[in-house]
């Protein structure tokens, strides 16, 4: 049993600490001198470790940059791999101070948990990956399909909703993480593995026979991931999402970890509130001024982070589409820091 | 009470203070036990409340009554998404229950022919017996179920390949499938015949015991049984027309309609629950057969019973006292190592109610809490059935 002693330990752990709810995560996380971040168990492009156990991704580089803003150093992160089950318990016991793994922004989430959501940084919907043998062009003709997935996810309900609609039978086939929905794919247990498109394109790297495999055009549903906090604590609320915003920014300013400090005698002011800090936009996080320029030294704006995990730079080469700038063709856009 | 003195003359020995007393005195510290625990808890559920409270978390059992909206891939009642979360637990427990209660009977089979093996004279089947049990008991049960599940889907074939008998049975990857029974008008009078051929072999075997002890006639009882159970339904049926059709399983795009099946997960989790059970209760039974002295095989030989009489006149009830209690715990630990099922898909409680329920809803208190006193009450009945059946066994001192 491999995820309940987790999930058990953290109700106990939910019981048993009183009072911890109002503490202040900033505190905590600079006496502790480290990040907690909960990550994917293994996800390319998102969260993963290499062969030196470094974890890399696009959520890991979110953790990373929260770490360069609050804590000074990119690397004092603690990185807790997480099922999909397991995440929400994990952040409201405590054990992490900010999720960042591929979780969608919905109502109930967002209402009901005690939880934050601090923002998107992927813009994601849910499709099908089919074997070619198959012969389907279109998720219309999956009719009577067994479709592996992963528990915990958004996925299980959007797709119920897709075939009831479409009326449409199916089985589903649920395992408990990415991996074993994957074995159940390749041991041909279903037709079908349904996940975020992402996500289809990052299982699909570590299939043996991917050149038979095809995602399907179709995208069922709006699957916004963004990280995540603890409700009832504004303050670190605010750093998560302004950490998020300032690399938002910074591609749109044209602010890179390579001219970052060239752009600190930049003449436009919003390049200059970014990285120099004019105005006090760090110390209105209760952090120091440099937290902006730390972010892009040690981490980057968004366009490196997307391009390094997930877009050309990577085996995913996913292309920028919905994650575009609001003024490149995506919907990418974060409020302006002043 | 006995405190008043037989003999007069000495001084009257005073009723010690209450403090002293040490009939107050139990009753005092239990009470206090008792307040403490209960203080305990209270404190527990009030700071759980109190916490959940204050972090916005959501709390009650509201959401059993919610639409659920997602699917389930094996169900024992009617079940769809438009269900609620509340169904979703009792569809989660009846497949917890199903794998629980078909593993209990076979590995009880399976353990109880292993057990034998290992005492048998024939040297291969002992030691087979024994290898038997040294692999299967030494590999965590986890990654026999993953092989099993891995090995069961691999070794299958897709589901235009099935392998096929008669065009009635199916065997794919995808479960197997075979036909539905679709009972009739009149079908309920077989069912009828079935419990009166139950109850009449109950009169039978009790007749056929006082017989044998009055007389020392023996009765053909299995013969006479056999042809009851089989004979009466089977008139019924005649009778009534053979009110019974079949539903087939139908070749579709990508999978079979009709007809019932059993998914691979389960026959993978049953197998490797079963293999794995039965090896520690194949080690109960043999110890429980080595605990009956050999005397008695001596005894039972010098009244000229056969060897098969030996062993089921006199061997087994006396080992079945020495075998039950421990076998409960095997019956316990099948039933708790059942939640394994949600690595390989299967359905049970765990995967569905504190899987899929508990991400959607994020009821984590309630849910984990609900999940453990199924598992508590599960576990408490087994014992009890077990204990029953136990005071029957046991020895009776005369």
């Amino acid at each position: 049993m491999k995820s309940t002693p987790i999930l058990v330990a953290a109700a106990a752990a939910i019981t048993l600490v009183a009072g911890a709810a109002h503490a202040a995560t900033l505190d905590d996380v600079k006496s502790k001198g480290v990040l907690a971040c909960g990550v994917s168990t293994g996800l390319p492009g998102f969260s993963a470790p290499d062969a030196n156990k470094n974890w890399n991704g696009i959520d890991v580089d979110v953790c990373r940059a929260i770490a360069a803003a609050v804590l000074g150093d990119a690397k004092k992160v603690k990185f807790t791999p997480l099922t999909a089950k397991e995440r929400f318990t994990a952040l409201q016991s405590g054990e992490i101070d900010v999720l960042s793994r591929n979780t969608t922004w919905t109502h109930t989430r967002d209402t009901s948990l005690g939880l934050n959501f601090a923002g998107v940084h992927y813009y994601d919907g849910q499709g099908f990956l089919v074997t070619k043998s198959l012969g389907v062009k279109s998720a219309k003709e999956l009719d009577g399909a067994a479709v592996c997935i992963q528990a915990g996810t958004t996925t299980e309900l959007n797709l119920a909703d897709y075939f009831r609609f479409n009326k449409m039978q199916y089985k589903a086939v649920v395992f408990d993480t990415s991996e074993q929905t994957l074995a159940g794919f390749e041991a041909n247990r279903c037709d079908v593995l349904t996940s975020d498109q992402s996500q289809l394109y990052a299982l699909r790297t570590k299939i043996k026979n991917a050149a038979n495999t095809v995602v399907l055009p179709e995208v069922i549903s709006k699957e916004p991931l963004g990280p995540v906090v603890r409700q009832g604590d504004d303050q670190w609320f605010n750093i998560v999402k302004w950490t998020l915003n300032a690399m938002i920014n910074a591609e749109e300013l044209g602010v890179t970890s390579k001219n970052v400090d060239a752009k600190k005698s930049d003449k436009n002011p919003a390049v200059a509130r970014l990285v120099t800090g004019t105005g006090d936009m760090g110390k209105k996080l209760g952090l120091d001024n440099d937290w902006a320029y730390r972010i892009l030294k040690q981490v980057g704006n968004y366009a490196e982070i997307f391009e390094r995990n997930v877009g050309a730079g990577s085996p995913l080469k996913i292309s920028r589409g919905l994650n575009a700038l609001w003024n490149q063709g995506g919907i990418l856009y974060a409020p302006p820091i002043r | 009470m006995a405190d008043q003195p037989t003999s007069g003359g000495g001084s009257q020995p005073s009723k010690p203070p209450p403090w002293n007393d040490p009939a107050v005195r139990s009753i005092v510290f239990q009470v206090l036990a008792l307040v403490v625990l209960g203080w305990f808890f209270w404190t527990i559920l009030n700071n759980t409340l109190a916490n959940m409270e204050t972090r916005g978390i959501s709390t009650g059992f509201a959401f059993l009554d919610r639409d659920a909206g997602f699917g389930i891939l094996m169900s024992l009642i009617p079940y769809d998404e438009s269900n609620s979360y509340g169904r979703t637990f009792v569809v989660g427990l009846l497949n917890t229950v199903l794998v629980a209660f078909l593993g209990i009977i076979l590995a009880t089979v399976l353990g109880f022919i292993i057990g034998v093996a290992r005492l048998s004279n024939n040297w291969v089947i002992a030691k087979l017996a024994a290898v038997y049990v040294e692999v299967v008991r030494n590999i965590p049960l986890l990654l026999q179920i993953f092989f099993w599940y891995i090995a069961v889907l691999q070794a299958l074939p897709g589901i235009r390949q099935s392998i096929t008998f008669g065009d009635s049975f199916y065997l794919n990857n995808r479960g197997f499938f075979f036909p539905k029974p679709v009972f009739g008008d009149g079908f309920g009078l077989v069912w009828i015949a079935l419990i009166v051929a139950i109850v009449a072999i109950v009169c039978l075997r009790k007749w056929a015991k006082r017989q044998l002890d009055r007389t020392g006639q023996q009765f053909p009882v299995f013969y006479a049984s056999a042809g009851l159970i089989i004979g009466l339904p089977l008139i019924a049926f005649l009778a009534m027309g053979a009110p019974l059709t079949f539903e087939y399983a139908e070749l579709q795009r990508f999978r079979l309609a009709g007809g019932a099946s059993v998914i691979p997960e389960l026959m993978a989790l049953l197998w490797a629950l079963t293999m794995y059970t039965a090896a520690f209760i194949a080690e109960i039974v043999r110890a429980g057969i080595l605990a009956v002295s050999h005397g008695q095989t001596e005894a039972s030989r010098a009244l000229g019973l056969k060897n098969n009489q030996t062993l089921q006149l006199v061997i087994i009830p006396q080992a079945m006292r020495v075998i039950i209690p421990p076998l409960t715990s095997q019956y316990l630990n099948l039933t708790k190592n059942s939640s394994l099922a949600t690595a390989i898909g299967y359905p049970d409680l765990v995967s569905v109610f504190m899987g899929t329920t508990l991400n959607q809803t994020g009821q984590a208190v309630e849910i984990v809490a609900m999940t453990m006193a199924v598992y508590l009450s599960i576990s408490l009945l087994i014992s009890l059935v077990m204990n029953i059946y136990n005071r029957r066994m046991a020895l009776v001192e005369r």
